[in-house]
């Protein structure tokens, strides 16, 4: 029976929230592609962690993979892929995986079919759904012949459908050569603490490209201040500096899921959908009507933000008296 | 020192599109074209590490013929001289296939750095870079936001998530997936646009480049998404749909 061989991240003993939604993922595949399934775990000293994860389980463990490495992890699940053969490798589509899959999918001859958001899977056939263009298409893509790798996007699978069982851990230790290890990381850091805590506010209105100029942020300034809100940005605003770093919302930046999610001028990338698409109501105002944005939102304007946002100043306040 | 920029030209950021028939690609007649943003920074910050070290900054570029005049852009910005691999039908092109053109191109060269952006705005897989390092045999790293070269070592500070950053020191030669916002583009000058005119653009067919191989993953289809969500869009000018959405806000979600 073919295999579906799942890998999970971890960093310093603490598992990246993702990888429980690759698992699950590469159950709900399995199922329908009649193929059996197992995860892998990667580090120094990560048996014990790999015993919180349903069914059979590698706990690839090396001293020369306590700090993540490309080199390194490339390696380590190169041989584990050599010796088990599957016919499909999922990875949570992470920053880190962003770095040390395509290398990996190189060395088998093979790509890695990134940021997949569906796949469509039936005995014998398995295609996968992406998107182009941050977003506006969506493509099928299929893999040609021999192992197929994939990264499923944040959010495609449900982490709570993840279906338990006990696992069975095989600890394997790779053959690691140090000197073809060529990168050394440091320790991760964060730039400054915080000053401003995004995930506590209720209302948050978020302004992208469409705002065209810093002297244009007045704008949403105002709305934020009539309507007790946190201001936000997506990425290039705060590549510009016209607004600060730790306002930025998205897989960059901050995390939120407030009560209203006010998105003006965001065409919606992937990017900035992941680090909000968990707010309660979001409302779009853009003036592309197939902007993406659209797809996640309750309430829309399709309009010139420029005309809209005094207009709804004007309306908040008399609402608000 | 040389370095190496892999840049790609994609259909400007706000461009409507439409799907060609038989689905495989959009239509790109009546498209306007621009550097893919990413690259765009990998470009300049190629060109401030000639500044500070000196050498050579080459453009590289695997695209149509519509993409000579983003290679002139470079130029005008500054790249020493370009490479183009003229190949018109590269929307059917898997990565692999993309870097070992690169790849092919690029060896010859043997460069110091390979610098290109952490994605492309059309297709978005987001591994030319890596795939390129693993081919040429070279370290990687990706999502860069600062680069610093002492001797023959390089440090890089990568973003992680989350607000999370991490230096990570490698030997040169190596690859560099360069993240948006890492420096502030320059705009041509008027003297770069005319010495650009001047400058060497190689132009090297696929077979050239040694060639793209088969491809191991198709596109099958492209389409628009299924709105999946039931959205209100409100209709009216400016004044009656302000007013509309803050009548739901105020007493359907309740939060003003």
């Amino acid at each position: 029976m073919s295999l579906v061989l799942v890998v999970l991240e971890q960093g310093a003993g603490k598992w990246h929230k993702m990888s429980w939604e690759a698992v699950a993922a590469g159950q709900q595949i399995a199922q329908q592609a009649g193929m059996s399934m197992a995860s892998v775990v990667i580090g120094q000293g990560v048996a014990g962690m790999a015993a919180e994860v349903p069914g059979k389980v590698f706990a690839i463990e090396h001293a020369l993979l306590e700090h993540y490495t490309a080199d390194g992890y490339t390696a380590a699940l190169a041989e584990l892929i050599k010796a088990e053969q599957p016919a499909l490798v999922i990875f949570p589509h992470t920053y880190q995986v962003r770095d040390f899959a395509p290398k990996l999918a190189t060395r088998f001859g093979r790509v890695l079919i990134s940021d997949v958001t569906q796949v469509k899977a039936a005995p014998g056939t398995v295609s996968f759904v992406r998107q182009l263009f941050q977003g506006k298409l969506n493509a099928d893509v299929s893999g040609q012949g021999g192992v197929t790798f994939i990264s499923v996007q944040a959010g495609s699978y449900r982490a709570d459908q993840m279906v338990a069982a006990p696992a069975e851990v095989q600890v394997v230790t790779p053959a690691l050569d140090a000197s073809a290890i060529r990168q050394k990381p440091e320790a991760p850091f964060r730039e400054s603490t915080r000053a401003v805590d995004l995930t506590a506010a209720d209302i948050i209105v978020s302004v992208g490209r469409g705002i065209k100029e810093k002297d244009n942020i007045h704008l949403v300034e105002e709305l934020a201040a009539a309507m007790g809100a946190e201001l936000a940005a997506s990425r290039p605003i705060c590549d510009n500096g016209w607004l600060p770093m730790e306002r930025q919302v998205g897989s960059s930046g901050q995390t939120v899921s407030p009560k209203v999610y006010m998105a003006i001028g965001i065409s919606g990338a992937i990017q900035h959908l992941v680090g909000m698409k968990g707010a309660k109501t979001i409302v779009a105002i853009n003036k592309d009507p197939n902007a993406p944005i659209f797809e996640v939102a309750d309430y829309g304007i399709c309009g010139d933000l420029f005309e809209v946002v005094p207009a709804l100043i004007e309306e908040v306040k008399k609402a608000r008296g | 020192m040389k370095i190496i920029v892999a840049i790609k030209q994609v259909p400007a950021r706000d461009s409507q599109l439409k799907i060609q028939s038989g689905a495989q690609w959009i239509e790109e007649d009546d498209l306007t074209f621009e550097i893919n943003e990413p690259d765009a920074y990998a470009l300049e910050e190629a060109l401030q590490l000639k500044e500070k070290h000196g050498g050579e900054v080459v453009a590289l570029c695997l695209g149509p013929a519509r993409a000579a005049s983003t290679i002139r852009e470079a130029l005008a910005k500054g790249a020493d001289r370009a490479i183009h691999i003229s190949e018109e039908s590269i929307n059917g092109l898997d990565t692999l296939a993309v870097a070992k053109l690169l790849a092919g191109a690029i060896k010859s060269e043997a460069p110091d750095l390979v610098l290109t952006g952490l994605q492309s705005d059309d297709l978005g897989y987001g591994q030319a870079g890596v795939v390129l390092a693993e081919l040429l045999g070279v370290p990687h790293a990706t999502i860069i936001m600062q680069v610093s070269i002492e001797g023959g070592t390089l440090r890089v500070k990568r973003e992680l998530e989350d607000g999370w950053f991490q230096f990570v020191t490698m030997p040169l030669p190596a690859v560099l997936t360069i993240q948006s916002g890492i420096n502030k583009l320059r705009y041509a000058t008027l003297m770069g646009i005319k010495k650009a005119k001047t400058k060497e653009i190689k132009v090297l067919s696929a077979a050239d480049a040694g060639g793209a191989g088969t491809a191991v993953s198709t596109l099958d289809r492209v389409y628009v998404p299924l709105r999946t969500k039931v959205s209100t869009i409100f209709e009216g000018d400016a004044k009656s749909t302000a007013a509309q959405l803050v009548e739901k806000l105020k007493f359907e979600v309740r939060v003003l």
